[in-house]
Parts: C-alpha cells; sequence; structure tokens
C-alpha cells in the first residue's frame, strides 16, 4: 500500500496547473490523513460510506495522488493530466473519475451540496458522515453561510468541515474565520501546521448535536497580502 | 391564497410523501405553511431552510446524490433565475436530477412587480441539456407531471401558474383543429385564448404543455403536407424561446416562424394578469391580428 512519502512524486507525475501548486499542497497533509485515518470509505464505494466533497477544487494534484494512493484510480492516468481525452481535469469530475464525489471548480457549492447529502443520508437513517474541504479564500462566497447557518440550526453533527487556512482571502476574516461557524452553533478548532496527529485528533473530537468546523492553519500563500 | 394549481401541487406532493420514502419537498419560506402537515409526518424529507434559495438547489443536488427525489419549490424568479449556477453546477454538472416546481410564473403577480416576475426562466433552462420542461394548463396536466416526475429521477422543471385552460388537453402535443393557412402552436394555459383568437381563421392549432424536449416529429408531421409551412408559436413566457426548436425540427425545408409571448422590454404596470397579457398582445384580440398579419389572411 502507498504511503505518504509516496504522494510527492505522485504529484509530480502531473504537471501543467502550476499556478495552483501552492494550493494542492496545502491540501495534501489533510487529504492524507482523513482518507487514511478518518473516512470509513473505500474504491467499492459502498452505499453507507462516509462522503469526501473537495469544495476548494482548484489544484487537485493532491487530491488525485491520494485517490491513487489508496487504490481509486490508477496512476498511469496522471500523465495525461489535464489533456482533451484525460479524465483528470484541472477542476475534478465526479462523472470521470471514480471516488470523485462531487465535480467541482466554482467556489462555494460543496458545503451546500454536503449539507443535502447530510440530510439525504439522515433521512435514509444511514449511518455515514459528510465531510468538505474548503478554503479561507473560499469563504467569501456567500453561499456558504446559508450553509453554515441552516446546518448549526438543524444541529447536523454528521457534517464536518476542514477549512484551509493559508491567509489567501483578500479582506481577510477579523477575528478568525471560526468565529462565522461558532456564532451558529457549530463546534469548531483550529490547528496550527501539518502534523498529522493533532489533525486525526482534531477530526475525530466528538462533537454531539452539533456540525464540526476544523481549520488547518497553514503557511500563508501570499506572505505579502495583509 | 395559493392558486388552483399551486394548490393542486402541494395535495399531490403531500400524498406522495406518505408512499415514496425518496422523496423530499424544500421550500424556502414561500409557501412552506402549505406543507405543514406534510412536515409533521415527515420532518426529515419535508425541509423549509428559510429564506435560502442557493441552498434551496444545492440542497436538492445534495439530496440527490444521498440518493434521495427532491422537489424543490418556489416562486420562477428565486427558483430558476436567483440559483442559477447552483442549477448549473449542483444538478446539471453533478449527473443528478431533481425536480423543480415554480409559481408565479409570467406575470401572475401582476402587482408585484418585476422582481417577482419571471418570463425568462423557460429560456434560461433550455440553455442547459437535459431538462424536460412542463408548462401545464391545467391543474390535471401539473398532477400527472409531477406524479410522473416524482417517479423518475431525471432533470424536470413544472412551470405552474395561476392562469389555465377551462380544461385539461393532456400530456405531450394534440392537435386541436385542422386548417391549411398556417399552424398555431399553442402552450400551456394559452390555449383557450389561441382557440378564441384563431376562431374562424383557417388555421390549424396545435397544442402542447411539454416544451422540452420539444417533439419535433409530431410538428414535421402536421405540417407534412405544406409547401412552406408557416407556424406561429404563442407561448406564456419570453417570445421566441422555442423558435429554434421550430427551425430545427424544419431544417431540411422552406419554413417561416414567429415567435409570439412576454417582451422582453421590462413591464413596468401593475394591474391584473390580464392586463399583463393584454399589454404583450397575448390577449385574444392582440393574437389574433399577430397571426393574421403574419400569415397574410384577411380577418374575419
Amino acid at each position: 500500500m502507498a504511503t505518504y512519502a509516496d504522494l510527492p512524486g505522485l504529484m509530480a507525475a502531473m504537471t501543467g496547473d502550476e499556478k495552483h501548486a501552492a494550493a494542492a499542497s496545502s491540501t495534501l497533509d489533510v487529504l492524507w490523513v482523513l482518507y487514511d485515518q478518518v473516512l470509513r470509505v473505500t474504491p467499492e464505494l459502498a452505499e453507507d460510506r462516509d462522503r469526501f466533497y473537495l469544495s476548494k477544487g482548484h489544484g487537485p494534484m493532491a487530491y488525485y495522488a491520494v485517490l491513487a494512493a489508496k487504490g481509486f484510480l490508477d496512476p498511469a492516468e496522471f500523465a495525461s493530466f489535464g489533456a482533451f481525452r484525460s479524465p483528470l481535469g484541472h477542476h475534478p469530475d465526479r462523472v470521470l473519475v471514480p471516488g470523485v464525489e462531487i465535480s467541482s471548480g466554482s467556489l462555494g457549492h460543496g458545503l451546500p451540496l454536503a449539507v443535502g447529502t447530510a440530510l439525504g443520508l439522515r433521512a435514509r437513517k444511514l449511518d455515514a458522515h459528510v465531510w468538505v474541504l474548503l478554503g479561507d479564500g473560499e469563504l467569501d462566497e456567500g453561499s456558504n453561510f446559508e450553509a453554515i447557518a441552516y446546518a448549526g440550526r438543524l444541529g447536523l453533527s454528521a457534517l464536518h468541515v476542514v477549512v484551509i487556512d493559508n491567509g489567501s482571502a483578500s479582506h481577510g476574516w477579523p477575528g478568525g474565520l471560526e468565529s462565522r461557524f461558532a456564532v451558529e452553533g457549530w463546534s469548531t478548532e483550529r490547528v496550527v501546521g501539518q502534523d498529522h496527529a493533532k489533525l486525526a485528533a482534531a477530526c475525530t473530537a466528538p462533537h454531539p448535536g452539533r456540525p464540526r468546523l476544523v481549520v488547518a492553519e497553514v503557511d500563508p500563500v501570499f506572505p505579502d497580502l495583509h | 391564497m395559493a392558486g388552483i394549481m399551486r394548490e393542486r401541487f402541494a395535495d399531490v406532493a403531500t400524498e406522495l410523501l406518505d408512499t415514496d420514502d425518496r422523496l423530499a419537498v424544500l421550500t424556502a419560506d414561500l409557501s412552506a405553511k402549505l406543507f405543514d402537515d406534510a412536515r409533521g409526518r415527515h420532518p426529515d424529507r419535508v425541509l423549509n431552510l428559510g429564506i435560502r434559495e442557493q441552498l434551496l438547489i444545492s440542497v436538492a443536488g445534495g439530496l440527490s446524490l444521498a440518493g434521495m427525489r427532491p422537489i424543490a419549490h418556489s416562486f420562477a424568479p428565486f427558483l430558476v433565475e436567483r440559483p442559477f449556477e447552483q442549477i448549473k453546477l449542483d444538478l446539471n454538472h453533478q449527473a443528478v436530477g431533481a425536480v423543480l416546481v415554480s409559481a408565479g410564473a409570467s406575470y401572475d403577480i401582476a402587482s408585484g412587480g418585476r422582481s417577482h416576475q419571471s418570463p425568462g426562466d423557460v429560456a434560461l433552462l433550455a440553455t442547459l441539456p437535459d431538462w424536460t420542461i412542463h408548462v401545464p394548463g391545467h391543474a390535471d396536466e401539473a398532477e400527472a407531471m409531477l406524479r410522473a416526475a416524482a417517479a423518475a429521477d431525471d432533470l424536470v422543471y413544472l412551470r405552474l401558474s395561476n392562469q389555465a385552460n377551462e380544461s385539461a388537453f393532456g400530456q405531450g402535443f394534440h392537435v386541436l383543429r385542422r386548417g391549411g393557412a398556417g399552424t398555431v402552436l399553442a402552450v400551456g394555459p394559452l390555449a383557450d385564448t389561441v382557440l378564441a383568437a384563431t376562431a374562424g381563421l383557417p388555421v390549424t392549432v396545435l397544442y402542447t404543455s411539454t416544451v422540452r424536449p420539444f417533439d419535433h416529429e409530431f410538428l414535421r408531421a402536421a405540417v407534412a403536407d405544406q409547401a412552406t409551412p408557416s407556424i406561429v408559436l404563442v407561448e406564456p413566457y419570453l417570445a421566441g424561446t422555442s423558435t429554434q426548436e421550430v427551425s430545427e425540427a424544419l431544417r431540411d425545408r422552406p419554413h417561416r416562424v414567429l415567435g409570439l409571448g412576454v417582451g422582453r422590454d421590462e413591464l413596468r404596470n401593475y394591474g391584473s394578469p390580464r392586463q399583463h397579457a393584454i399589454a404583450h398582445g397575448l390577449g385574444a384580440a392582440g393574437l389574433r391580428k399577430s397571426i393574421v398579419t403574419f400569415l397574410g389572411q384577411p380577418a374575419r
């Protein structure tokens, strides 16, 4: 089985989206911890699997690498990343890539979709959880806030959000982005750095009766922005 | 007070929720009260999200991804126009199905003004692939469409209106009358008005309450015996919405097409739906004049 050490090599096989190289590596540790230690999902994609929604869809190389490492897709596809007939685009497509649960690219869609899926799984009495990965810049999109408020009101405890905070939001989040979730009743925690043990602990801490936010703080992608 | 079609929608959806546990009904405050009973019986599947229309569509997509059959409802401008990117990406691009049911149509809420009117909804959805678009002319047609949509898993738009015909004509395309001077296709609630407008004129009158997919074969067969068919479309939403469908149906033959419907210019007037219809040339007299001019027929 592949390990974390294999991931950089896998990512290097995908060229052409260097503009999003930083975005790709900021997500790598979170993706690895989730797929390796937290999510109950296999390439068989059972009906009661945990769902992972990559809302921050740009720079998906880390995501594809983790999916390959876990046996969802064939790394031989990486050589054609972004080519006309490749299933691997610069934003992932659930119709083309096994293991990709939502097609993303436009920001602010993954979390609202995840709210719907969490509601659907609850209605079907399936004991599956829904995880969404967003960026701090992505939170600029107002559509997220419809979802945050409604999920908070309902106490959707099967919903988990991880926000990669690399300080890329143009106007920042005074008081911390997590405060916007906390005021809506979410359980929140901030993890600084890319320590896998700390990330795993934050992602598995109990939060009965409330949806959960973990903020994964990484190096600022634009150090001179603020 | 909810209109007849909207009440029928609420009644039938409530009944269907009892027998199909895949179904979910979603509202964004508007018409939420119509589902109070259903929500009491099925709190996990009848959801009022508050005034959050982007979320309304995204939750429909997310429910569909989880194996449910969502029915989302609001006024047409808030259901289709406001969250159009969500329709494009959270429904079409995810390759999932949903049923969108609107009320209000083009000018039902005449006194409410432009913000509550959506003559452009059908044209907007028609820019996306895979949508079945129903424009029922009667509550019985709407009911049949809803039952069929609830049992399926595709993308369906059901455009309810307070404007309706005296009787239901049924599903699909129909021939209402035959005549040789031209062909008038009446869509949905405008059928009775079109019949009144063409009384005594030697024209074929066709009817449909489903405009996408457009039945090209039916139209081709209806005008097969005409050298250069003249077609008049009468649509209760933006004029010209389906002229390309007619052109596509008749692409191998010379033909003429006139698309009548709601004007593109904003009508900054209030009053009643009937007054709006007349202002758009969609009353019987206005339609007759347009049809007669186009077909070069003497008005009798």
